[in-house]
């Protein structure tokens, strides 16, 4: 069992206030307390960026690794003890511009574990340049003439690349966030929640105002086992139609169940001594 | 100042001075040479495990461009009745598969020498010097008309050379019921008849030409074949790797060859990341939840992991990086050999962390250095390097089976239990703090940020102090506890002592082996650096030649910023051709 002062630190939080980045720690904890998430089963791996300062508020083993390396390093823990629950804490420029490849990668090899995205479209940490959920025109203190270029919808791009659950919430929803990322972790698959988080400082656009007015629930006629259906939903974007809720969720065999030498017991836990005598003979 | 050799050709073209009769006797050498596509590599291993089994020593090299059909492959195999670590410049026997083989290596057949080729063919022997012997084969013909396709050119070209070697055919047959084990029994039956067919040939037609090369002797007891890529595989699995991650790259590409064919009968995983960026975090990721983890990867992959390293460095992760240099910086000279990375290794990455690095000299080494690599990864939680270059990945040598059983895995300081005041970083006379790993119950955070000893983002100056002294401390107790010295091989006293590190070491050893008064330091730990020994041996030594297979001598100069010694000359190669031994000897002559 998880207690609430079980996953308190000593370090004092240091977001600002306001930030969304609040709504998913406490989500987070929260979920943890409800499914006993401990240092016994459950580890997190982190990105760098604002997100990243979530491993010092939640006494859960992890490791805060380099700027959009964490989903490589989370694989490596998945391989090794797959018995963990593995969370990675993302942003969009962490996971999209800087380790957009191990996302694609990630996603396609289908490894079991849960991709907390805090999506705030600009590059907090850095104080206010765009990042690749910015939108297209949009000032920021690296595109001053308005973005050039276009956002990426990780939903899109995960689902083309293989991901089997795909979920969107905003920050400002702690129960539907709660419910998320149980939900996530309880799928056998890659799976990826895209937390829209304001970024209270340095975003005037995507405000909690404005998910609050924006957002709308996939409703019970969704049919989230439909690749058509969640490509279509993530074309939707802009003013009363950026839906959230689970778009996707499909069972596929995943990297860590395809690995026959880890079905009985986790890597781990395997023998290191072996008897090398049958290959040392194909060298005669 | 150096010497560089400018021309390939010049390279090829040996002398038929003094110093090469010397390395006509006891030792031979064979090549075969086609185009790529042609078996060649395959057909080459095969003579060194048919010499090695009649009972002689083995060393082969390979030459080829990096592209899959087409292009001139080649694959030379030096045996001898005593043991031989090196390439020879000169071929005793060629088998040329292609006219190109011909007007390429022609210049390097000696009187004496045999030349396989085929005779139906129109191939044209113009400038074969006088004397050597001329092994006419309808190799194609034999391999289409007995075995259906003349894919199996390379199998009676062989059978061709066991006859004209006096070899026993018998062995060859052995090898190919091995290599087709899995194939259907008519594949292996083809290739019998085949080889017989080519051997049948020669017998006939060159019986008074047989030279009794490989005529059985007592078989070398437990002698194997095996490239560097294999041995560094055969290290990992003795030292209990439980995950690898490689990104293909020549002139690593063996080492995982050699280790995903074998992940489910000895229970580790092999991964093939997206990147080496991927692999290296892979791996660091597999080895914080407690697997003994490695990668390996050439310089430009090394370029990719420079990020990585310094993230083991500081969150005191254990992992095993084998780096096989190749020649040239981005993608250079991509299956040829260099010695250029030495310095890169030692300090990639920004700012200083600690790291261990070793330079294998030899395929037993690349597997010793391995298996030892494991053990200091875990015992020092820190990255460890293994450097290895293109020569030792992919010759085969043949060798003493390793003793696997013998070694013992260390996993240092592991923390396995819970404990509620558990600090992952706690600060240690040694430097080394206890590891423990995520399902324990401990809580701790292995951070890329400077940080506290739980693992929590601290940047004040004072923690900053004690984490970076405790981490660069482990060196320290490291150079005590485990750093070997150096090798003086050869006699204490001497006129010349040569200075080298890595894969020169087999050239070496095979021409000093012409000299009573040249010896031969070879260094293998590069960090941390055997600084006091280097500089006893050297500054007491008449004259120092350093021997390198790069352009601005850098083991020269990192002994001169080690120990302050300055070496007499340099000579220093820069082709992506790897040291031969006949260069050394006349070097040595030159200078004696």
């Amino acid at each position: 069992m998880t207690l609430k002062k079980d996953l308190k630190t000593p370090i004092d939080i240091n977001w600002c206030p306001g930030c969304g980045n609040f709504g998913i720690w406490k989500a987070f904890s929260d979920a943890a307390v409800e499914k006993g998430w401990d240092n016994t089963n459950t580890v997190l791996a982190a990105g760098i960026g604002c997100h990243g300062h979530i491993v010092n508020f939640i006494k859960l083993t992890s490791f805060e690794g380099l700027h959009g390396r964490a989903i490589p390093l989370a694989c490596g823990i998945k391989m090794a003890n797959s018995r963990l629950n593995v969370f990675v804490f993302t942003g969009d420029g962490d996971c999209l511009a800087e380790g957009g490849n191990h996302f694609i990668n990630g996603a396609r090899r289908n490894h079991d574990i849960t991709i907390i995205l805090h999506d705030n479209a600009i590059y907090g940490l850095t104080t206010g340049q765009a990042s690749p959920r910015s939108p297209k025109n949009k000032k920021t203190k690296s595109t001053p003439d308005g973005n050039h270029d276009e956002p990426i919808d990780p939903l899109r791009l995960a689902l083309s690349a293989g991901a089997t659950f795909l979920g969107r919430v905003y920050a400002g929803q702690p129960k539907e966030l709660k419910e998320m990322m149980i939900a996530a972790n309880e799928h056998k698959g890659f799976s990826v929640v895209q937390i829209l988080q304001p970024c209270v400082t340095f975003d005037k656009l995507y405000t909690h105002q404005y998910f609050r007015e924006n957002i709308y629930q996939l409703g019970n006629d969704y049919d989230f086992t439909s690749r058509e259906a969640a490509f279509a939903k993530t074309f939707e974007w802009g003013e009363k139609k950026i839906p959230v809720g689970i778009f996707y969720k499909v069972d596929e065999p995943t990297n860590e169940s395809q690995i026959s030498q880890i079905q009985q017991k986790p890597l781990i836990k395997l023998p290191l001594k072996r008897n090398l005598s049958k290959l040392l003979a194909k060298y005669k | 100042m150096g010497w560089f050799n400018k021309n390939n050709k010049a390279e090829i073209k040996i002398k038929k001075s003094e110093d090469t009769e010397k390395f006509i006797s006891p030792n031979f050498c064979f090549k075969i040479g086609g185009e790529a596509g042609f078996g060649i590599m395959s057909a080459g291993v095969t003579f060194s495990k048919i010499a090695s089994r009649s009972g002689y020593y083995v060393f082969d090299y390979a030459e080829y461009p990096s592209i899959i059909r087409g292009g001139h492959n080649v694959m030379q195999t030096s045996i001898s009745s005593e043991p031989i670590r090196s390439q020879l410049r000169h071929t005793d026997l060629l088998v040329a598969l292609n006219q190109e083989t011909i007007d390429l290596h022609k210049d390097e057949l000696l009187e004496n020498s045999g030349i396989i080729f085929d005779n139906e063919k129109d191939m044209k022997l113009e400038g074969i010097p006088k004397g050597v012997s001329e092994f006419g084969i309808p190799i194609n013909k034999i391999a289409r008309d007995i075995g259906g396709s003349e894919i199996m050119r390379n199998t009676a070209a062989l059978g061709a050379v066991m006859a004209v070697l006096g070899g026993k055919i018998g062995h060859l047959k052995d090898l190919i019921t091995e290599e087709f084990s899995n194939k259907k029994p008519e594949i292996i039956e083809k290739n019998h008849l085949v080889c017989q067919a080519g051997y049948d040939y020669a017998l006939e037609h060159y019986k008074d030409k047989v030279k009794n090369v490989l005529k059985q002797k007592p078989k070398l007891p437990s002698q194997i074949v095996i490239s560097g890529s294999e041995a560094v595989a055969l290290g990992a699995l003795t030292a209990g790797l439980q995950f690898v991650a490689i990104y293909p790259m020549t002139p690593i590409s063996g080492i995982l060859h050699a280790l995903a064919l074998y992940q489910e009968e000895y229970k580790f995983i092999y991964k093939q990341p997206e990147d080496e960026i991927c692999a290296v975090n892979m791996a660091i990721g597999a080895s914080f939840a407690g697997a003994r983890a490695m990668t390996a990867t050439s310089g430009g992959g090394f370029c990719l992991m420079a990020e990585g390293y310094g993230l083991a460095g500081i969150s005191e992760t254990p992992i095993v990086i084998i780096e096989g240099m190749r020649g040239g910086p981005a993608t250079g000279l991509p299956t040829w050999t260099e010695q250029g990375d030495l310095r890169f290794v030692l300090h990639a990455h920004q700012s200083e962390f600690p790291r261990i690095v070793l330079a294998a000299g030899d395929i037993e080494e690349a597997y010793h250095f391995t298996a030892k690599a494991f053990n200091l990864a875990d015992k020092y939680q820190t990255p460890v390097v293994v450097l290895t270059d293109k020569q030792i990945n992919e010759s085969h040598m043949g060798v003493k089976a390793f003793n696997t059983s013998d070694y013992n895995i260390d996993r240092g300081k592991m923390f396995l239990t819970k404990d509620e005041n558990y600090k992952r970083y706690e600060l240690t006379s040694d430097g080394i703090s206890p590891r423990s790993i995520p399902g324990v119950g401990n809580h701790f955070v292995a951070n890329s940020d400077e940080h506290t000893e739980i693992g929590y983002s601290d940047e004040e100056a004072k923690n900053r102090l004690e984490q970076m002294n405790k981490r660069m401390s482990k060196l320290d107790t490291c150079a005590k506890m485990d750093m070997e010295k150096p090798v003086l091989y050869g006699p204490n006293k001497a006129d010349i002592t040569i200075v080298s590190w890595g894969s020169n070491k087999g050239a070496i050893l095979d021409a000093i082996k012409e000299f009573n008064n040249v010896n031969f330091l070879h260094i293998t730990w590069m960090n941390p650096f055997p600084s006091e020994v280097v500089g006893n041996i050297l500054s007491s030594a008449k004259f120092v030649l350093n021997i390198e297979c790069n352009y601005t001598g850098q083991m020269a100069s990192l002994i001169k910023e080690k120990t302050g010694y300055e070496v007499n000359e340099s000579f220093l190669k820069i082709d992506g051709r790897p040291i031969y031994a006949e260069e050394i000897v006349e070097k040595i002559r030159k200078l004696l």
